[in-house]
């Protein structure tokens, strides 16, 4: 842990993107408004995709972008305001709302002195500066002993739940 | 670089966050928001471990573009039930589903 | 990858055609429409199905079960001769490490990984000519044979995995994918037995075919395990064709009886050897071979020729070193499982060879010459003629399966005459169905010999293996087409069929020279002879004297069968009216043409096994010595191959004797004086009539296992376990307690009424207040579900990291 070097460009954006990700996360889980709630979780999307870009996983940063802000986002937005009618405005929670907080903080906790800190409290820099780039990860996705066999599996995955989602929400004739 | 045990530590406050969202909330449109981050917490714990420990293996990065496919069906599915359900019983209250009731 | 064009990859793909056929008829072809039970198009209608609906498979759904049976049949051959020509050019296959052979590891046992895969070397090449080459023919024979049948495509679905798994277990290379084809066969048996399980008789067949072979078939299975335990795999090559390995299991003492003297390779061979009894229906499990004749007659074919009971013999050829392993049969030492098989394959020849001889049914008779058949295999590698039994084997599946096809004909032929009969008087009738109706009636007949209350008989005895007061329930007689009394001169109505069935008949006598029958049963006995007079072996002899006598009675009874079938008159009607349908009918091609193919390979089957001394013969067929033997006689290790016998004219001369001697005389009895209708057989004035009614009721075994396993069975839950134990013991241990506790409550009834009644009311009390506090957490509540398993995770993680911290703060 050294913050003493000032601050440098990767970690004022670091700190950028952690208040847009976890105040995000706060919106989402705390405001009324439903919409708003979805606003909420595209910022804090959004979060997430810079830290891919801090990361080096460009292509992640940008199918996250696409996929959830852009399409999941939207269907949210939606979802929300197909189901508004009987949408209860005036309680955001339910009643065991203090044992969830109570639960959740516990798991940070556990999580956060129990594992993150004794096993990677002392790593600092990467194994290795240079990365691999896009075009190895499309390799791996489509060649014949990586990962060729889950992603066919994925786009059936894809098109079951499309036609799931279809059955599903379909009015029943 | 900023070292990884805060990348880790924005995703478990992340991975909290969500999973008190999704205990708590009253609204399964903000349930499903929920489970969502808290698969963005994992995704980017996955790129995170990638990045500082295996950067040449790429099943990093395959997972987590896998994780991302598997929330996209979800969450389309998901939506679609809770669509079915609010046609059903006019209500999106996680509450009103309670036909397990013992 | 792989290559299949290798031979070495090849038989991976030889049982996946017929298995293949199986999934696809079952899953996409065997689509049935529901029709009335008592519509025209359900053939074996069943009284007890009247109002009903019930299955009928959709025509098209017949012609692509056909097709794809077919199919899959058909590629399973092929491969089968591509590899068997391989095989063959191959010279001196088997030694050392020329098979062909891969495997892939199957599963990870903890430090050991068990590994499948599958082993060609000479008896795997022998078996892939004929096990795919009998099965074709039967596949084309069930297409006319099933023609009309309400359920053929199930059929199909079954006779295909019935052949996938015969494969399967031919191309085995180790002991438990053997044993997974045995259990599958085993199963397609059962259903296949109870194809028709309308009729009480054929489900109670199909049970009893199941339990029999279940017993053998577990202890098989603890050879099995008792084997690995010893050597650690079950590959037939690291275990046959390694001295040291045989070695070792033949001078370790066995588990438990090791103090009598018994090896451990002694006590697995008694183990595997009861497998087959059960599976090659040897003495004393043979009683469900006979019954097992109430399948489709395709099933018996394959029962009784290509598959079940081949495998069994094969099995024991395939296991043979182990079962030699200590002794050396060729000069007198015998282990203790080549004596059970040489005394009970001798003693079930010729058994079961006195029981055919006063059998009526075409098929029956069949039945019990194939029990003693294989009685001849067995007691051929009791006495180490391993490559005699093995060549036997084959010759007898050939023509054995073409006996059985060729009776089939007859039945068929013998129902079409029974219906033609009854055309006239019968609107609806198509003869076609002749095959079908015949069954109604017989269902209906036996129905009708129930009492009123009996009705329901049906439904409540599934289950029930052999119910001893059925046993001898009176049927009202009614037209048998299987019964050879009634038929007569079918050689005139059904010629093809005839003329094959009588060459398969003679070479089941074993007529001398021309026929498979005779070279194989020769070579038993020349080398049963040919030891014996080295040795003075006590067994030799033995065997010899018994399969010479067997050998008798069998070309006695063909010769009997054959006379009663084809020759003299027409006995009845039937017989008379008896045809397959006009001679271009694809009834009579596809159930006459493999009988045609059968009967050539029923004569020139034995050419590949004649001696190369034997005067004439010899030099015509096996100028560079005895083919067969010496191609088959590399599955075993050099110094175990047996030694080949020198020509001696006298058990050649026994051959020729018996087998035309036995021709002879049954022809004599019943061919130059045919039997007239309604006489009775002559077989009656030669033996006393309790010797006759004796071996028509095959010695009673049946009625014994009866008596000696079911009624004492049934005698103990009546008599023992209701009176003694439930009325006498349990009963009375209740009211025992019953009374002890009256006192009790008596005596301390009015001091601890309050007392019982405070305990008696607190505790449902406090289980209904804990039910209900209970309850709540029920609630249907999928968060709170969430939380309460998020607390649970929370526990759990806990105790991991303070466990962790512990460990690392100690250490």
């Amino acid at each position: 842990m050294n913050f003493g070097e000032g601050l440098t460009p990767e970690a004022f954006a670091f700190g950028l993107f952690t208040i847009l990700t976890l105040g995000g996360a706060l919106g989402v889980v705390t405001s009324l408004n439903l919409v708003r709630a979805a606003i909420w979780l595209m910022l804090s999307l959004f979060g997430i995709a810079g830290y891919f870009v801090l990361l080096s996983a460009p292509f992640l940063a940008s199918v996250q972008v696409l996929v959830y802000i852009g399409a999941i986002g939207i269907l949210f937005s939606f979802a929300v305001m197909l189901t508004r009618g009987m949408t209860n405005l005036k309680e955001r929670f339910n009643d065991q709302w203090w044992l969830a907080g109570l639960a959740a903080l516990t798991a940070f906790v556990l999580l956060m002195v129990g594992v993150i800190v004794p096993a990677f409290g002392n790593s600092g820099a990467p194994v290795s500066d240079q990365v691999t780039t896009t075009v190895d990860l499309g390799v791996a996705l489509v060649s014949g002993n990586q990962y060729v066999l889950p992603f066919e599996v994925a786009s059936l995955l894809l098109t079951a739940a499309m036609i799931g989602a279809i059955v599903i929400a379909r009015e029943d004739d | 670089m900023v070292p990884l045990w805060m990348y880790l530590t924005v995703a478990a406050a992340l991975f909290s966050i969500g999973m008190y969202g999704v205990l708590a909330r009253r609204n399964a449109v903000a349930v499903l928001m929920g489970i969502e981050l808290m698969l963005n917490a994992v995704n980017l714990n996955l790129i995170a471990f990638w990045r500082y420990l295996t950067p040449f293996n790429m099943s990093g990065q395959a997972f987590a573009a896998f994780v991302l496919v598997v929330a996209a069906a979800e969450v389309a599915v998901g939506l679609a039930i809770i669509i079915a359900v609010y046609r059903n019983r006019q209500s999106v209250e996680v509450e009103d589903v309670d036909m397990l009731k013992g | 990858m792989v290559n299949f064009n290798d031979v070495n990859y090849l038989p991976w793909l030889i049982p996946l055609g017929p298995m293949l056929a199986f999934a696809i008829i079952a899953l996409l072809t065997n689509r049935s429409r529901l029709v009335p039970a008592t519509s025209h198009e359900y053939g074996g209608h069943h009284p007890d199905y009247d109002g009903m609906l019930v299955p009928v498979v959709a025509p098209w759904s017949r012609v692509l079960s056909i097709v794809v049976g077919m199919a899959g049949m058909t590629a399973a051959w092929l491969m089968s001769l591509v590899v068997f020509f391989q095989g063959i050019s191959t010279s001196k296959l088997g030694l050392d490490d020329k098979v062909f052979e891969s495997s892939r590891n199957w599963l990870a046992t903890g430090v050991e990984t068990f590994r499948i895969g599958i082993l060609v070397d000479p008896l795997t090449v022998v078996m892939l000519f004929m096990v795919p080459l009998v099965v074709m023919c039967i596949f084309i024979y069930s297409i006319g044979y099933m023609a009309h049948d309400p359920r053929q495509a199930r059929f199909f679905a079954l006779i295909s995995l019935f052949a996938g798994a015969m494969l399967t277990l031919v191309v085995a290379d180790n002991l438990l994918l053997l044993f997974v084809g045995w259990e599958v066969m085993g199963v397609c048996s059962y259903l296949l037995i109870g194809f028709w399980y309308e009729k009480k008789s054929a489900y109670r067949a199909a049970i009893k075919a199941f339990t029999t072979t279940r017993v053998a078939d577990v202890i098989m299975l603890l050879g099995i395990v008792y084997l690995y335990t010893m050597t650690g795999t079950l590959s037939f090559r690291d275990i046959l064709y390694n001295p040291e390995v045989l070695a070792m299991l033949a001078g370790t003492p066995a588990l438990i009886v090791g103090s009598w003297g018994i090896s451990a390779a002694g006590l697995i061979g008694m183990f595997l050897i009861i497998g087959t009894i059960g599976k090659s229906a040897q003495f004393p499990l043979h009683v469900w071979l006979p019954d097992a004749m109430e399948g489709p007659t395709p099933v018996s074919a394959m029962i009784h020729a290509a598959a079940m009971v081949s495998a069994g013999i094969y099995a024991i050829i395939r296991m043979y070193p182990l079962f030699e392993a200590g002794g050396h049969p060729h000069s007198g030492e015998f282990t203790l499982p080549l004596l059970l098989m040489a005394v009970v394959g001798a003693f079930t020849a010729l058994f079961a060879a006195t029981i055919a001889l006063t059998q009526n049914d075409v098929k029956k008779v069949l039945a019990y010459s194939t029990i003693s058949q294989l009685g001849f295999m067995m007691a051929a590698l009791g006495i180490g003629a391993y490559i005699a039994a093995f060549f036997h084997l084959i010759t007898h599946a050939f023509f054995k399966a073409l006996l059985f096809m060729a009776s089939g004909s007859v039945i068929h032929a013998m129902e079409h005459g029974e219906h033609h009969l009854h055309e006239h008087h019968d609107e609806h009738g198509d003869h076609d169905h002749a095959h079908a109706d015949h069954h109604a009636h017989d269902a209906h007949d036996s129905h009708d010999a129930h009492d009123a209350h009996d009705a329901h008989d049906h439904h409540e005895i599934v289950g029930e293996p052999i119910d001893a007061d059925d046993v001898d329930e009176p049927v009202t007689p009614h037209f048998d087409p299987q019964d050879m009394r009634n038929m007569g001169g079918l050689i005139r109505t059904i010629p093809v069929t005839a003329w094959t069935f009588i060459i398969g008949g003679v070479s089941l006598a074993g007529f001398p020279l021309i026929t498979a029958g005779f070279w194989s049963k020769d070579e038993i006995l020349a080398d049963a002879w040919y030891v014996w007079s080295g040795t003075s072996s006590v067994v030799h002899i033995f065997v010899f004297v018994m399969l010479a006598m067997a050998a008798f009675l069998t070309a006695f009874y063909t010769a009997r069968q054959l006379s009663m079938t084809f020759l003299g008159d027409h006995r009845t009607e039937a017989a008379t009216h008896s045809g397959l349908g006009g001679p271009r009918s694809i009834i009579s091609i596809t159930m006459q043409l493999p009988l045609v193919i059968l009967a050539f390979f029923a004569i020139v089957a034995g050419f590949v096994g004649v001696p190369p001394d034997f005067p004439i013969f010899g030099s015509i067929f096996a100028p560079n010595g005895n083919p067969f033997f010496d191609f088959v006689k590399y599955s075993l290790l050099t110094e175990m191959q047996p030694p080949k016998p020198p020509f001696n004219a006298i058990p050649v001369l026994v051959s020729f004797a018996v087998a035309l001697g036995g021709l002879y005389l049954g022809w004599r009895m019943y061919g130059r004086t045919p039997l007239k209708a309604g006489e009775a057989d002559p077989m009656t004035k030669i033996l006393s009539p309790s010797a006759y009614k004796l071996l028509q009721n095959k010695y009673y075994i049946d009625e014994l296992y009866v008596a000696v396993f079911v009624k004492p069975l049934k005698w103990f839950s009546k008599n023992v376990v209701v009176v003694f134990i439930d009325k006498g013991i349990i009963d009375g241990t209740i009211h025992l307690i019953a009374r002890v506790f009256t006192w009790i409550g008596d005596l301390f009834k009015v001091l601890n009424l309050w007392l019982i009644d405070g305990v008696s009311d607190s505790i449902p009390q406090g289980i209904i207040n804990f039910g209900a506090w209970f309850r709540r957490t029920q609630t249907g509540q999928i968060q709170q579900y969430m939380l309460w398993v998020l607390f649970a995770v929370l526990i759990i993680g806990l105790i991991f990291v303070v466990s962790a911290g512990f460990l690392q703060a100690a250490g």
